[in-house]
């Protein structure tokens, strides 16, 4: 499978500051990669690197198969961006931005555009100044979705819209993804990015701590299993590959590494379960992993995780 | 008074925003009112040459246009008024209203002034805090100006007089800009709609003292300074006779206005202006599909606005070119203030050169403005869809840089045609008047370019530092006006653009200076658009 595009070590300094130490991040085309890291991690400035809009101070970036920075025209052609924080022209209709960020992309179909105003319920005549956050937003996603591209690159697209309209979002992101086509959606909401993404990248302090596919990841988290027991549950907090085991009554709750999740499943036969729950392991707690216990941690990140 | 609370902290929020540009502008207008008066006590040391100066600049009608009535000039005290006093009130006006535009309006279209309204604010305390803090370095301007004029050795109730008149007339243009801030959404035609009434009285003051002037103090026209603020300062006649009770005719004003603010604030939403914002289309036309064709869009209407004002300010400026002769008469020293400033043999000729030279500053000014989009596009995040998009840097950058290009070809040539007509019909000789005048108002072209091209070299090398290609203009500015009349030094004179340009209409065309002007634009440029092409978006 080849790859819509690829980072390797890619540093970015601004100043003192460092924004990105050494990103390596690879998206597959045709997948829907989710990109996670809190606010000021790296994942604003990893895109505007793989748009040229920043020079990266080390690392080869190749984005559908050419130089970011220099093909240009080329490379733009095939992709839609959304930014994060949309910023629209003030005596510009939402109509008017969407059809000129559409034909600068190079071509935008009439009838999509007139679908997807339908489905987000935007009123394309207000002027610019006269959107709310989620509705410069909207204009943003309906210039994208309806370009004829192949690689979509969200920047937490959904950070201003409503339930409703982040459904409607999600619509969005399948039906681009059963044509083939490749999407990079940064965020930071995890239950998006876990209904959306085949595979996920996790930044944190400007480097990739974590990449892989859902199921890859989960391999590396710890199911969390409520059972009703009939007998008392003497012993089992003792078994390899437990943690965090608490008894209540007849009532136990624990987590099970992977591997040790057979012998518990045995244990729990043994001891009479009569209910029995288990949870998968969500992003959140492999997020709060590494956000929480990593060997660098500091007070700014976690209030980021949180 | 609970309407007011938070006021102060408001007041101090604003201080802290601009710790540097308050003082700076505080201390700029100081030194402008008091700045020349040394200079000027130096030049006009007897009554000789006060005499002089009196029946020469006193005695120039078109120089009034712009420096207002000569009140007192056969003093001291009146030719520093009459010298100064107009870049104080253009700095001070200017800066009043978009001080008070900042702190209101841009502050609801930003979202900033829903954070600050939803805390325990009170529902006016946004619109007092930027009155007060107007308000109050308006007054600390008058009152150092008045102590620097006092220091230069002027009389105290004159200058008191002079600074106390910059004050109101500061204070006059925040209300009205306390009133435009509620009429519109944007901030950007909220200052709009005030300079243009700013604009609009200073003008109306500059036909008043021409007229008044031309007959000796009398004539009805001159009583047309009475409706504009700028012409109260001079009626407030520092050191002529000072008329104290015109300050309360401009603290009325401003109270009323402020009052009419207050009363539009409550008639509408925070965010909303009371002028409805009309609905767009909901298509693009097909031509909006190239980075010129936004361009275009975004500047066309702000060159529409300069078109106009190049077109008014040229037609009264020109309509006077025919009489100049018969109002300066016999004047030899008039006449020799008219040469200064124009520098050509003819009378007629000199004055037209001034006229044609404001003109294509204004040119110049609109340039750097039209190039200078690049920059507040950049920071207002509306670059960063369109580069994202298959549209290289250079041609971006190139698209604004056009359309500045276009747009000082398009003032020039109003300049000329406006000037040209109205003078030729005037003297009767359109077909001889409005060739030569055009010419010479489109030989400007490379000067008026330079200053834009200055600005477009900053935004690639030095974004942060683009507001110098502005003071550029500043400094062509003075040195047009106050460079013969100070006689400043040749090499200070050559730093404006303006100064190597062949005197035209009526002297003699050289091509060395316009060759090297336009290959020096033509150079900073490139710059620009070579180093933007090469460094990081600041998505700051």
């Amino acid at each position: 499978m080849s790859d819509a595009f690829q980072a390797q070590g890619l540093v970015k300094r601004f100043g003192k500051t460092v924004a990105l130490d050494g990103i390596d991040l690879s998206v597959r085309t045709g997948e829907v990669h989710g990109f996670l890291g809190p606010n000021g991690a790296g994942k604003t400035t990893t895109i505007r690197v793989l748009l040229g809009l920043l020079r990266a101070d080390a690392g080869t970036v190749r984005l559908l198969d050419g130089d970011p920075w220099r093909d240009i025209t080329r490379l733009h052609k095939r992709l839609a961006y959304v930014p994060g924080d949309v910023s629209l022209w003030p005596r510009l209709s939402g109509g008017e931005t969407i059809d000129l960020l559409g034909r600068l992309r190079g071509g935008l179909d009439p009838a999509r555009k007139a679908d997807l105003l339908d489905r987000f319920q935007l009123d394309p005549r207000k002027k610019g100044r006269a959107y709310s956050k989620g509705n410069r937003q909207k204009v943003a996603l309906v210039a994208a979705f309806a370009s004829d591209v192949e690689l979509f690159i969200l920047d937490e697209p959904t950070s201003g819209l409503d339930p409703l309209m982040s459904e409607v979002f999600s619509q969005c992101v399948s039906e681009v993804r059963a044509q083939g086509r490749t999407v990079l959606l940064a965020s930071h909401i995890l239950g998006e990015v876990e209904k959306l993404c085949d595979r996920v990248s996790i930044i944190r302090s400007g480097r990739i701590v974590e990449t892989g596919s859902l199921s890859d990841l989960r391999h590396l988290t710890r199911t969390t299993i409520h059972a009703r027991l009939g007998r008392p549950a003497d012993g089992l907090g003792q078994l390899p590959g437990t943690h965090n085991v608490t008894v209540d009554g007849d009532r136990v709750t624990l987590q099970v590494d992977p591997d040790a999740l057979p012998e518990v499943l045995r244990r729990l036969g043994e001891h009479e379960a009569r209910e029995l729950v288990s949870q998968p392991p969500t992003l959140e707690e492999l997020f709060l992993r590494h956000y929480d216990v990593g060997p660098h941690h500091n007070s700014d990140e976690k209030v980021g995780a949180r | 008074m609970s309407e007011l609370v938070g006021t102060w902290r408001l007041a101090r929020l604003a201080l802290r925003r601009d710790r540097i540009g308050l003082p700076v502008w505080v201390l700029l207008a100081i030194s402008l009112a008091a700045g020349p008066a040394g200079s000027l006590a130096d030049a006009y040391a007897t009554a000789e040459k006060q005499r002089e100066y009196a029946e020469g600049v006193g005695s120039n009608p078109a120089a009034a246009v712009f420096s207002g009535p000569s009140l007192g000039v056969e003093h001291l005290g009146g030719i520093v008024v009459k010298e100064s006093a107009v870049w104080v009130l253009l700095l001070v006006a200017i800066t009043s209203i978009m001080l008070v535009i900042r702190y209101t309006r841009t502050e609801e279209e930003s979202g900033r002034a829903e954070l600050v309204t939803a805390a325990a604010v009170g529902r006016h305390s946004r619109l007092a805090a930027a009155l007060l803090v107007v308000g109050v370095a308006d007054l600390l301007i008058g009152l150092g100006a008045a102590a620097g004029l006092m220091g230069a050795g002027l009389s105290g109730a004159g200058s008191l007089a002079y600074g106390l008149g910059v004050t109101m007339v500061g204070w006059v243009f925040a209300a009205v800009a306390a009133v435009t801030a509620q009429l519109v959404e944007a901030a950007r035609t909220a200052n709009g709609i005030a300079l243009a009434v700013f604009g609009a009285t200073f003008l109306l003051r500059g036909i008043a003292d021409s007229a008044s002037v031309a007959n000796d103090g009398t004539g009805g026209v001159r009583l047309l300074a009475w409706a504009s603020p700028t012409g109260w300062f001079y009626q407030l006649r520092p050191y002529a006779g000072e008329r104290w009770w015109v300050l309360g005719l401009a603290v009325l004003t401003g109270a009323v206005l402020s009052g009419v603010a207050v009363a539009l604030s409550q008639r509408r939403d925070i965010g909303a202006g009371l002028l409805a914002a009309r609905l767009g289309p909901p298509d693009a036309k097909p031509g909006l599909a190239t980075p010129l064709a936004l361009a275009w869009r975004l500047q066309r209407s702000g060159l529409i606005s300069w078109a106009a004002g190049v077109a008014v300010g040229g037609a009264v400026l020109g309509s006077l070119a025919h009489d100049i002769t018969d109002m300066v008469g016999q004047n030899a020293t008039a006449a020799k203030a008219i040469r200064q400033l124009g520098g050509a043999d003819v009378l007629v000729d000199s004055y037209l050169v001034w006229v044609l030279r404001i003109l294509g500053l204004a040119a110049a000014a609109y340039a750097v403005s039209a190039v200078l989009r690049l920059r507040s596009e950049e920071s207002g995040l509306r670059a960063e869809p369109v580069l994202a998009a298959a549209v290289t840097r250079t041609r971006y950058a190139l698209s604004h840089v056009l359309v500045a290009v276009f747009g000082v070809v398009v003032l020039l040539l109003t300049a000329g045609l406006v000037v040209g007509l109205v003078h030729g019909a005037r003297s009767g000789d359109v077909g001889g008047e409005l060739p030569r005048i055009l010419g010479a108002a489109l030989v400007q072209l490379p000067a008026a370019l330079l200053p834009a091209a200055l600005a477009a070299a900053l935004f690639g090398l030095l974004p942060g530092a683009t507001m110098v290609g502005w003071l550029f203009v500043g400094v062509i500015l003075l040195i047009a006006q106050l460079g013969p009349v100070l006689e400043l030094n040749q090499w200070v004179m050559d730093v404006s653009p303006f100064t190597h340009l062949p005197r035209l209409p009526g002297g003699d065309v050289t091509a060395m200076p316009l060759v090297w002007l336009g290959a020096l634009a033509l150079l900073l440029g490139a710059a620009g658009l070579a180093t933007f092409r090469r460094r990081d978006l600041d998505t700051a």
